[in-house]
This record gives structure tokens, sequence and C-alpha cells, in this order.
């Protein structure tokens, strides 16, 4: 038998990930989001420069539910990702690397992305 | 490159069951990882059935007790059963960790064993660690120095101080438990140390007697070999001895940007 011919030993098919590691794949989740979801703001802002008949037409799209669904996982992830990337500066300055340290900072990144989304949509109907 | 999904002659098969013997009043079923490299078959996963109430507390005790009893073709790595040598890592219920110092009572459903994720297998729950040895070559892990020797009979001194840097270091008993726990060393296991090999590494950076840590510096300062840590922390949540991989990786970080 050769070497080469070993099978793999099953990986992400049988590991339980912990808490850190799901918000770790979500990170890079959301930075990819964040890329795409920036084209679809820019296609808004160039809109507004096309003429009054064509940002009506993107509008309508950006104000239809799926829009705005799109618009309201955009901020999610942009929150994620803002609160995400404040907890990996600490992780670069040393801090928050126990366990029990580490799994309460992703907890209140959770939270804290969730809270700043319905907050930030409040706000957003509100004006 | 990622490559999510096992490739076709790594997939798992169900194999067969092997039933506890009558009146077995507390039974517990151990589902085992096998592959035979004679067979030309895929692996599979077999079913052994044993009786909590005739078998030691620990994982380790289970599986001696399979070979030793039901199924002598089970391979598996161990020797010290007291969590000293590391051999016998493995994945349990979802997490690598050592058979010795897993208590049975701690898995709820049934146990599930498998060989340490995402390494070639050699035989049931026998990795090949050939790669991660090379590796941790590669660091030089041993005492490296310029000035000349101490006098006979005297010995490179090191501070109380300076000695304690090192706890938290010196423990680890290289089961691998942590690198093979880590979806970057899944994904970029040929170029990427792992946290493993980066505590190791850290060891030696940080021993005062040490004198070659620029160079140490030098050699892992590679956006494979150090950087591709994402500090996903499933080292440090992994590992049997309670060490923190992910901490020294980030001190070797601190280290890269303080001598800019």
């Amino acid at each position: 038998m050769s070497v080469s011919n070993r099978p793999l030993s099953p990986h992400l098919q049988i590991y339980r990930l912990p808490l850190t590691a799901i918000t770790s794949i979500l990170h890079r989740a959301t930075g990819v989001a964040l890329g795409i979801g920036t084209l679809f703001l820019v296609w808004w802002l160039m809109a507004t420069a096309t003429g009054g008949s064509y940002f009506g037409f993107v509008q309508s799209i950006m104000g239809s539910w799926i829009g705005l669904l799109i618009l309201f996982s955009f901020s999610f992830a942009l929150f994620f990702h803002l609160c995400n990337g404040i907890r990996h500066l600490f992780w670069d300055a040393g801090y928050g690397f126990e366990i029990a340290t580490a799994e309460m900072a992703t907890k209140l990144v959770i939270a804290a992305s969730a809270v700043l989304t319905v907050l930030a949509w409040l706000l957003a109907f509100a004006l | 490159m990622a490559e999510f999904s096992l490739p076709a002659n790594s997939k798992v098969k169900i194999g067969n069951t092997h039933k506890a013997p009558e009146g077995a009043k507390r039974v517990k079923a151990f589902k085992i990882y096998r592959y035979d490299p004679d067979s030309g078959q895929n692996p599979r996963v077999d079913t052994y059935e044993i009786d909590l109430d005739e078998c030691g507390p620990m994982v380790l005790d289970a599986l001696i007790k399979i070979k030793n009893e039901v199924d002598t073709t089970v391979t598996f790595r161990r020797s010290c059963r007291e969590g000293i040598c590391g051999s016998c890592a493995m994945n349990i219920d979802g997490t690598n960790t050592l058979a010795c110092l897993k208590s049975i009572d701690e898995v709820k459903d049934d146990v599930k064993i498998y060989p340490l994720p995402h390494m070639p297998v050699v035989k049931d729950l026998v990795p090949d660690l050939t790669r991660p040895y090379a590796q941790l070559a590669s660091i030089e892990p041993w005492l490296k120095t310029k000035s000349p020797l101490p006098p006979t009979d005297e010995e490179r001194r090191q501070s109380p101080e300076e000695r304690e840097k090192l706890d938290g270091l010196w423990e680890c008993v290289l089961c691998f438990c942590c690198s093979t726990s880590c979806p970057s060393y899944w994904w970029n296991g040929d170029r990427y140390l792992g946290p493993a090999i980066l505590l190791q590494a850290y060891r030696w950076i940080a021993d005062s007697r040490d004198e070659y840590t620029g160079e140490r510096l030098d050699q892992l300062e590679d956006p494979f070999r150090l950087y591709r840590c994402h500090t996903i922390m499933n080292c440090t949540k992994t590992c049997p001895k309670g060490l923190n991989p992910a901490k020294a990786i980030g001190e070797i970080k601190k280290l890269m940007v303080q001598r800019m």
C-alpha cells in the first residue's frame, strides 16, 4: 500500500467548532459580504449622478423588501466586522487570549453588533 | 488551498456493530473510525457496545478493553495513560484530546472516536505525524548560543523570574491536538507551522539563555509560517494540558512588531 494513498482523516465533518471559531468564520464571511455590499452602495451613488428616472428605478429596488433585506444584512456585516475588528486589536496588543475572556468577548461582539444594527434601523425609520 | 470535503478514498462508510454481552447493565456505544491499509477499502466507523460496569473510567480504558476483549485489530497509540507522553491524542466527541485524560462520563451520547483531524491515516486511530515532526525540527528546538561556554561545572544561569517566562510553554507534550484542531493548519499545513510548533518556537524565543532570538524571529517572519494564525482559538480550547498556544503566537507577533 503506497503512502500517498492514505486516506485523510475527517475534519470539518466531525469537529465541534467552538464559538470563537464560528465568529472567526463569520469575520471572514462578513468581510467578503462588505466587499460585495459596497458595490451596491456605489451603484446607488452612481444612480444619483445618472439622473432622476434612473435613481428612481434604483431607489425602488433598494426600497423593496429584498433590497431592504440586503441593506439590513449589509449593516449587520458592517457592525459585526467593526466590533470583531476592535476585538482583534486587543488580541494584537496581547490581551484576551484566556478561554473565558475570549468566549465572553465573543458573546459581547455578537450582542453589540445585533444591538447596533437594530439601533441603526430604528434611527433610519425614525428619520 | 482549502478543500472542505473529503477525497473519494477518505469518505467514511458505516461498519460493523459489536453488541454488548448479555446481561450488561450500563451499556455505552463507542463509534470508532477504522481504516485497514491492507484491505484497499474506504475507512468505516465500527460500533462497540461496552458495559461500563466492567470498564475503567477513561476513554483509553475503553479502547484497551475493546482491543483486549472484543477486537484485537483496533489500532491506536498509547503509552503512559496519564497525560505525560501525548501518544493517545485523538478526536473524541468532536474535540481533540488525550484519550487517557478524557472521562467517558463527560460524553453524553455515543462516544465517537476519530484520528486527529485532517491528517494522513496510517491505520485506524494512528495518524502519520511525519510533517509536524519535520516542522518541529525546522525551528531548531534546542538552546542555541553565541557566547563562549561557561567554565566547567557551571551552567548558563537564569533568574527565577526569567525561568517563570517558560511556564505554560515547557509543559507541551507534542501530542498535536492543537495543530490538528486548527482550520488554518488544515488548509495550509504544508506551509503554516501550526500552533504546536509555534508554541515550541516561542519557548526558545522566550528563553533568556538562548542567544538566537533575532534569527529565530527572522525564520518565522513569513506570511505562511507564522501569519496564517487568525486567532481562531481552537488550539487553546482543545489543549489537553491547558496550555495557550494562541497566546504564545500572539507574543511572537508582538515581538515582530516591537523589533521593527
